[in-house]
């Protein structure tokens, strides 16, 4: 393993070398590249030459420099420190870089990904002498108020624990556990794993349970199971970066690794700001104190870019190994296509659709399949959610990102450059979206409340007939539909405006409980129906759409707290006041009226 | 270093590269001094690089270069530019060079052109209003200092006179600092850059301005060069004099067509028609060098145009430039031709800074609300318009019929102003609620209700 052998550069082609004479080298493995000892793995091997792709911008790299590699793939560093961090797509802090080199980042710059000189207050749970299985729990270290860091036998290792440190203050470097029959091994809290390797788990399981988001549409009609899959393709400025933060901030998720891949810097800056002052609707806490942050972004070197996303999912993975629900965000799946697409040009592969290789499908398939609910090795049970953004040139979904993708995720939030223009946000189409989750989910909110799944679907189909009445309305105007579809639009308004619609700028409105939302969406059903049966009993629909409780129906989110959603059922009996009252002046009159409706 | 072996003769030239061979010590991205028989001299760089042979990339292009008689030097590093503040009110070529008959400034300064990615950590978030007088602009898809914010145009379209505008009214709310202008033209014609500089002129700005000129009739590949260049001497301006920099830039689509050009004689498999599939990293590592640094005051705003071909803002310039810039300002056809200016699109134009720079104590309480409230009322129009094209507009309810109004009293006061009218935020907000009132009061849900009470004119006194 340790053994380091050495070779020299052949040929460089960006950020693709090639070199000679690195015997016994392996597949995967890190190789330090030129006098800078740049960061490079083995990606294609052959008799006499080995293929590099390094990390780092390698202007000046020469034919003949020097390339040396001690054999070990690829790796992240597990352990205490990892919260609150941000990295560069091969888990370099960008912290430490900034103290190092200062505003931009340099070719060979070395950091430690972890803190190898703090203390970390840990508490055995495990005893000398007790016969530990791959990933039992040795201790605990509190990494954040938030986070209790479960310390595991790396899932490689198992047998009699020999010895285990005692409750104290450790460095990462401290000998802290020893197992028998290694008599060189010296556990530390922290362990190494490589990136490309999904790390193991007793079995998987089915989700029991939705990932609330706090983002209505999403949890009340396209709800995501806790394990789930999703993405959320978009052209530019639909929307897909703010999803993914709002996702970020309010999910419940116990850990978020926010992978910010090939996008803008600005947005991380964004984050780096927000998160630590956003308080967890939950917990109280800051944020940033369950937030892992990778930010590889678009001026960064392309290589590392493909990698951020296993460096993401593997830490992801390490948390869940504690027993956490995860969630993984990655801004966007595209622009790391992409740096596949790019890579493999430069090696001169045979391109499959659009340039792109054709292990652009399994690439997907491997990264999406590390999400799920799984049963860990012994903290019971984990999961990842994991939700990637889709950038489609042009917006175009039939291109092969977008495709390939829908092959494996099971919830597809898909953005509308029409609701965008508006500025309708979310923008998230009630049309081309789609869920598989429900069933898995319905019980969970039939606990809360009994009467959700159905006032859900009503919801829906009022949704749906909008859309199909709209391209009727398209040919006639609006003022040839029967008096009921006429009310069906004006409902499909007020659920636009009053539901879909949410601002992520509104400090009511940004988040939305469970609570809230089942109300909201009641009330507008509700009126609905009441209105129905009102116009079937010749109430006039201008009477009905001029009431003045609608107003205050749409302008709900964003006036009413979540722990004030008792307002709701004020505003519930104000609208049934309004109704009596209007059915107390019709019902002498009676008969039909088509008066032209009125939209809110 | 012994480095400056001088190789004689090319193995092969392929459009705008050149094949070097029997090559030692020769490193990935150096420059490379190309001289001709006649002692003609032109520069480029090493794009690829094995054993013993090498391919360049040369600037000046290819043309007139023959396989013998040519001599390469091999310089040992990338391209460098000087950068100092004595380059202002001065113009350049393509490649950094002095254009204006004055003589090299002196600097010890020397930067690589193709800079650094800056940290994400020590980012500032950009949070500054740029007052531009603009409504259309300061209103809507608010400009602010450390942008990049593009302008989607077509050819024919008044881009030029906007950006002019812009760079003439541009300034903060808060201090007086004056924008420094790094002007760069890429591919254009002669009279666009005469445009931009007597414009600046005229306002009184030249000796603030350096002005980078890759004219139409300079060679192709230059251009790759050209923006780095620029942005290498903003970056000094920006984050080692502290300025404010405005970099203008155009045109993008020229820049891209260079791209291309030189992926295509490259032989790689090209991506969407036909530009290369590193087109949006190649974008990015231009567009990503705005922004401010955290413990700096300086700062650097880009307005990037690009002409969309076929007015197309799926082609992938546009595209690919919309998925990397923080918003974009687009020019429609349809306002143009009825003679609004400026004809800035209301509804895909964007600013995505816009939310954290506005607001109370930046602009105005109401700004937020009033901008959402007139995108999405405008949004509705544009429905209402095409569905009246169909139905005729007597088909139409009352409630349309206002929409209607709302929208004519929009394009006319709201988006239409002068090219020399530069109106204060203020005005611009005022303006913004004078046209909302042409709407009953409930159909202002975007805004609060509190701002109503406040600035919403009741119908008698709307008209
Ligand atoms: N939920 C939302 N609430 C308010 N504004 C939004 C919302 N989603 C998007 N926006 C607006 O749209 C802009 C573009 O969104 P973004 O997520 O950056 O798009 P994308 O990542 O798809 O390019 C944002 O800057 C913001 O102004
Ligand atoms: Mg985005």
């Amino acid at each position: 393993m340790k053994e380091t052998v050495r070779g020299v550069v052949t040929g460089v082609n960006g950020p693709i070398v090639r070199a000679r004479g690195l015997q016994g080298i392996r597949m995967l493995d890190i190789a330090e590249v030129g006098p800078h000892r740049l960061i490079g793995e083995v990606i294609r091997l052959d008799a006499e030459s080995a293929v590099i792709q390094v990390y780092e911008d390698d202007t000046g790299l020469k034919p003949g420099d020097e390339v040396s590699s001690s054999c070990r793939p690829l790796s992240v560093h597990l352990g205490p420190g990892l919260i609150s961090n941000i990295y560069d797509g091969i888990q370099r802090p960008l912290v430490d870089i900034a103290a190092l080199q200062g505003s931009h980042i340099r070719k060979g710059v070395k950091a430690p990904p972890l803190d190898m000189k703090r203390r970390w207050h840990f508490t055995p749970v495990a005893a000398a002498g007790d016969v530990l299985a791959p990933g039992a729990i040795l201790g605990e270290v509190r990494e954040s108020e938030s986070v209790l860091h479960r310390i595991l036998l790396p899932p490689g290792l198992s047998g009699k624990l020999e010895r285990l440190a005692g409750e104290g203050d450790y460095t990462l470097e401290d000998d802290i556990f020893g197992l028998q029959g290694m008599p060189d091994f010296r556990g530390t809290l922290a362990s190494f794993w490589p990136v490309r390797q999904q790390r193991p788990y007793a079995k998987k399981v089915s989700a029991g349970a939705p990932l609330i988001t706090g983002q209505r549409i999403i949890d009340t009609f396209f709800p995501i199971a806790r394990g789930g899959t999703a993405a959320i393709p978009g052209g530019f400025g639909t929307g897909k970066t703010m999803t993914q933060h709002a996702l970020a901030k309010w999910c419940d998720a116990d850990i978020i690794v926010y992978i910010g891949c090939g996008e803008r810097g600005n947005e991380m800056t964004d984050v780096l700001n927000e998160f630590p002052r956003l308080t967890d609707p939950r917990s109280g806490r800051p944020l940033m104190e369950r937030t892992v942050m990778i930010a590889n972004t678009s001026n960064m070197p392309v290589p590392a870019r493909e990698v951020s996303i296993y460096t993401g999912i593997t830490i992801a993975e390490y948390y869940r190994d504690m027993g956490y629900g995860v969630a993984v965000m990655a801004d966007s799946t595209s622009r790391w296509a992409e740096a596949l697409r790019e890579l493999s040009s430069r090696l001169g592969d045979m391109p499959a659709e659009e340039g792109f290789p054709p292990y652009l499908a399994t690439r997907l398939a491997e990264f999406y399949e590390r999400a799920g609910c799984v049963e860990t090795l012994s903290c019971g049970e984990g999961s990842i959610t994991t939700i990637g953004a889709v950038s489609p040139p042009g917006g175009d979904f039939s291109e092969p990102v977008t495709q390939h993708t829908t092959r494996f995720v099971r919830c597809f939030w898909a953005l509308d450059k029409v609701l965008a223009d508006a500025r309708h946000y979310p923008s998230i189409s009630w049309i081309d979206s789609y869920t598989e989750y429900i069933d898995e989910v319905r019980d969970w909110w039939n606990e809360r409340d009994a009467s959700w799944f159905d006032t859900r679907r009503e919801a829906m189909h009022i949704l749906l007939e909008d859309d199909r009445l709209q391209q009727i309305v398209k040919l006639v105007g609006p003022d040839s539909l029967p008096v009921q579809d006429q009310l069906t639009l004006f409902t499909a308004e007020m659920l636009k405006n009053g539901f879909l619609q949410q601002n992520s700028f509104d400090p009511k409105d940004m988040y939305c409980g469970t609570a809230k939302q089942i109300k909201i969406l009641a009330i507008i059903v509700a009126f609905h129906n009441e209105a129905r049966e009102l116009l079937s009993r010749g109430v006039d629909l201008k009477a009905i759409t001029s009431m003045q409780v609608v107003g205050e129906i749409i302008r709900l989110k964003s006036e009413v707290g979540d722990h004030e959603v008792q307002l709701i059922d004020e505003a519930n009996q104000m609208m049934k006041s309004q109704f009596s009252a209007l059915n107390a002046e019709a019902a002498p009159a009676g008969g039909g009226n088509r008066e032209g409706a009125v939209a809110p | 270093m012994n480095r400056e072996i001088e190789y004689t003769g090319l193995a092969a030239i392929r459009g705008p590269l050149v094949f070097v061979e029997g090559v030692r010590n020769v490193g990935f991205g150096e420059l490379v001094e190309i001289r001709s028989s006649t002692g003609e001299l032109r520069l480029g760089q090493v794009v690829e690089v094995d054993e013993d042979s090498a391919a360049v990339q040369v600037f000046e292009g290819t043309s007139g270069l023959s396989l013998e008689g040519i001599g390469t030097t091999f310089i040992g590093r990338p391209l460098e530019i000087p950068v100092s503040r004595e380059m202002l009110g001065r113009v350049f070529d393509g490649l950094g060079r002095p254009a204006d008959g004055a003589p090299q400034v002196t600097t010890d300064v020397m930067m690589d052109v193709n800079g650094l990615p800056i940290n994400p950590y020590s980012r500032e978030y950009p949070r500054d209003f740029i007052q531009t007088g603009i409504s259309a602009i300061d209103g809507m898809n608010t400009l602010i200092r450390g942008q990049k914010l593009p302008i989607f145009s077509g050819s024919g379209m008044p881009h030029n006179r906007i950006a002019a505008q812009i760079a003439r009214q541009a300034r903060l709310l808060t201090s007086g600092e004056e924008f420094t202008v790094v002007f760069v033209a890429m591919g254009v014609k002669f009279d666009v850059a005469r445009f931009f500089i007597d414009s600046f002129e005229k306002s009184g700005v030249l000796e603030n301005t350096a002005v980078f000129l890759s004219l139409a009739n300079s060679p192709s590949i230059e251009r790759l060069i050209t923006p780095r260049a620029a942005l290498t001497l903003a970056e000094h301006l920006a984050f080692t004099e502290e300025m404010h920099v405005l970099v203008i830039l155009t045109d993008m689509s020229n820049y891209c067509e260079s791209l291309r050009e030189l992926s295509s004689s490259r032989g790689e498999v090209p991506s969407r028609k036909g530009y290369p599939g590193y087109l949006y990293s190649d974008l990015s590592s231009i567009y990503e060098r705005a922004g401010r640094i955290k413990g700096k005051n300086g700062s650097i705003t880009q307005i990037p145009i690009l002409t969309m071909p076929s007015d197309d803002i799926s082609h992938p310039v546009p595209d690919l430039t919309g998925y990397i810039t923080e918003g974009q300002i687009v020019l429609e056809r349809e306002l143009f031709n009825r003679s609004v200016y400026p004809p800035i699109a209301g509804l895909p134009s964007l600013s995505r800074l816009m939310k954290d720079g506005i607001g109370e104590g930046r602009t105005r309480k109401d700004h937020a609300g009033l901008a959402a409230q007139l995108f999405a009322c405008y949004a509705r129009v544009k429905r209402i318009r095409s569905l009246a094209s169909i139905v005729g507009e007597e088909e139409l309810t009352e409630l349309d019929r206002t929409y209607l109004k709302f929208g004519e009293v929009f394009e006319h006061q709201y988006l239409s102003q002068g090219e020399f009218e530069n109106r204060s935020i203020e005005t611009t907000l005022d303006i913004g609620w004078r046209v909302l009132s042409v709407l009953p009061e409930k159909e202002l849900y975007r805004i609060s209700r509190e701002d109503i009470q406040k600035y919403y004119i009741p119908s008698e006194e709307a008209q």
